[in-house]
């Protein structure tokens, strides 16, 4: 399948990556490029195949719900681009 | 290069065990080759203050006869290691001068066990690449050349500043990682030893994540007992890792070594790939023939779908990424671009922060997980996953490991694949299998091209068994007898 120019407009809103309006059909016809290889899997009958999310077969191991590190918001903000006291500082969410 | 930069990780932990030379010794003779070598570009960053404080440690540790495993080895790792204190970028502008406040698992284990770490090493943009080109450091150059060239080659990638400063003797191992043949392809291309573990052996906590149902770490050595060794020391459960497999590891080193008498080596058809050089071919009847006089038995095995590995990792990996990378978004770490609205914020960081490759998966990743084409792509593709798990199931069923090439060519110049992503994706055909299948695959140089560029192997395993692949490595390594080195212009 090919992919024009708005619908990469609209992909690249939905992973919040602003492209300039100049290379949206670059874009388009590399993207349509990979697409249309990757078409060559409807070759493969995978009727009644199970889909593989996992190559372990295990279930996710619980564990007990108690606290085992945390209290150090010095470390957590140590690489916050702007913080206040104890807060990340965020641009206005709600007008 | 002076002597104590020639001997193997081996060799270096004897030496240092029996106090022939100090950790500082070896450690200064290996910062000394790095500065030299800030031609290939392999570190993004060098702590030799560092490497230094831990030696004499390690000195310390060795004088009173203690010490780990590793007591004293000056070791690169890979720029998607967190690593505490250590500037940690995955060579993206996004993280910019990001210093995790803790320590990856493996790390901390090759720290446990007594390493030296002399810095961090280059690599593709969050691992996303085959060339090292997609580095926001630039590429890393390849330390061999074609015979009579000065052209520079990749080292591969995206692992390619581990296997570049492995093959230039800056460091005795070095960590790397594996989503679709990130350590076997570089390692192939560099004459190294690397091997991607079972999935779920080391743990991914701390590993800037990429795919995190096919990311895997694992090390770029020298030679096959090397690259044991290290395996050895980063594996193991983590509980903070849910997918850590809760299973003992053996002593890899244990089986180098070990007579290979009586195994049955799988020649899977379908990896003889179109156009793929005869010398290739070569190389790999060559490898067969090794391990036929090594006593192994060699059989025909089919892994049909084969050729749908590549297009259903490239929905796989990039839905993975898509989700994964979501958390760069400019508030709590890395790149906040200067914006108004919160969405502008975003948008703007996103663009800055990103290379062209990465913000390419990202939007092939976010489509094929979007309402509508979720089924068409997403789906299918995990379905194509699971006859491809298959195929090797009922392989091993004739079998108890495969042989093939690593690589369809040898390392190539820079800039050759960089107009055609689909051209630079070919590179993993052959090691992409492994991933999602979840299986050990090693890689080790067993012959030249005509070029005079070394070519590798890979070896597959079961799962968990990578015992098997360090004995077949290591007979093929004696038989191969490959000790070619790459010739010092820089």
């Amino acid at each position: 399948m090919s992919i024009d120019a708005a619908t990469v407009r609209k992909v690249a809103r939905l992973a919040r990556i602003r492209e300039p309006e100049d290379k949206l059909e670059i874009l388009a016809a590399e993207l349509s490029g990979i697409l249309q290889w990757i078409e060559q899997l409807n070759e493969v009958d995978t009727d009644g195949v199970e889909p593989m999310a996992s190559t372990e077969a295990v279930t996710l191991p619980m564990r007990d719900d108690v606290v085992t590190e945390g209290g150090d918001p010095a470390k957590v903000l140590a690489n916050a681009p702007k913080s206040d006291r104890n807060f990340f500082v965020v641009p206005k969410v709600v007008e | 290069m002076s002597d104590l930069t020639n001997l193997t990780l081996k060799g270096a932990l004897d030496g240092l065990k029996a106090k022939t030379f100090s950790s500082v010794e070896i450690t200064k003779a290996h910062i000394s080759a790095i500065e030299k070598a800030r031609a290939l570009n392999a570190f993004v960053l060098e702590t030799p203050e560092k490497a230094l404080a831990m030696a004499e440690a390690s000195d310390a540790k060795l004088a009173r006869g203690e010490g780990g495993a590793l007591e004293g080895a000056p070791l690169g790792i890979k720029d998607l290691f967190c690593t505490e204190g250590v500037r940690s970028t995955a060579c993206s502008r996004i993280l910019g001068e990001f210093k995790p406040t803790y320590e990856s698992t493996v790390t901390s284990q090759l720290w446990r066990d007594g390493a030296v770490m002399l810095g961090k090493l280059n690599m593709d943009e969050f691992a996303m690449g085959s060339s090292n080109e997609s580095s926001c450091f630039g590429p890393v150059i390849n330390p061999w050349r074609s015979k009579g060239s000065n052209k520079p080659l990749t080292p591969g990638g995206s692992s390619g500043g581990s296997a570049a400063g492995v093959a230039a003797h800056l460091m005795l191992g070095a960590t790397a990682t594996d989503t679709g043949g990130s350590i076997r392809q570089p390692a192939g291309f560099t004459g190294t030893v690397g091997i991607k573990p079972t999935y779920g052996r080391c743990s991914r906590w701390g590993i800037v994540a990429f795919a995190s149902s096919l990311d895997q770490a694992g090390p770029i050595a020298r030679t096959v007992e090397d690259a044991a060794i290290l395996l050895t020391s980063m594996s193991g459960h983590d509980p903070k890792d849910s997918t850590s497999l809760p299973v003992a590891v053996p002593d890899f080193a244990s089986f180098v070594g070990k007579s290979v008498k009586g195994l049955r080596i799988g020649v899977p058809k379908e990896y003889r790939a179109e156009g793929m050089p005869a010398e290739i071919e070569t190389l790999w009847a060559d490898g067969v023939a090794m391990l036929k006089d090594a006593g192994c038995e060699v059989v025909d095995v089919s892994l049909p779908h084969t050729k749908y590995a590549l297009p259903a990792y490239y929905i796989i990996a990039p839905a993975e990424a898509s989700s994964n990378l979501a958390r760069y978004d400019g508030m709590r770490f890395g790149l906040r671009a200067d914006a108004q609205s919160l969405t502008d914020v975003y948008e703007e960081s996103r663009a800055a922060g990103f290379g062209a490759e990465v913000k390419r998966r990202i939007l092939i990743g976010a489509y094929v997980l979007s309402a509508g084409y979720y089924d068409a792509y997403y789906l299918k593709a995990q379905k194509v996953r699971r006859r491809i798990a298959d195929d090797f199931t009922a392989a091993f069923e004739k079998c108890d490991a495969l042989l093939t090439p690593t690589a369809p060519s040898a390392a190539f110049g820079l800039g050759e694949n960089a107009d055609d992503p689909v051209a630079m994706y070919l590179n993993d055909i052959f090691t992409v299998t492994v991933n999602l299948a979840g299986l050990p695959g090693m890689s080790l140089p067993t012959g030249l091209s005509a070029d005079g560029l070394p070519l590798g192997l890979q070896l597959i395993g079961r799962p968990l068994d990578e015992g098997t692949l360090f004995s077949l490595g290591a007979a093929l390594e004696r038989s191969a007898g490959f000790n070619a080195t790459a010739e010092r212009w820089w």
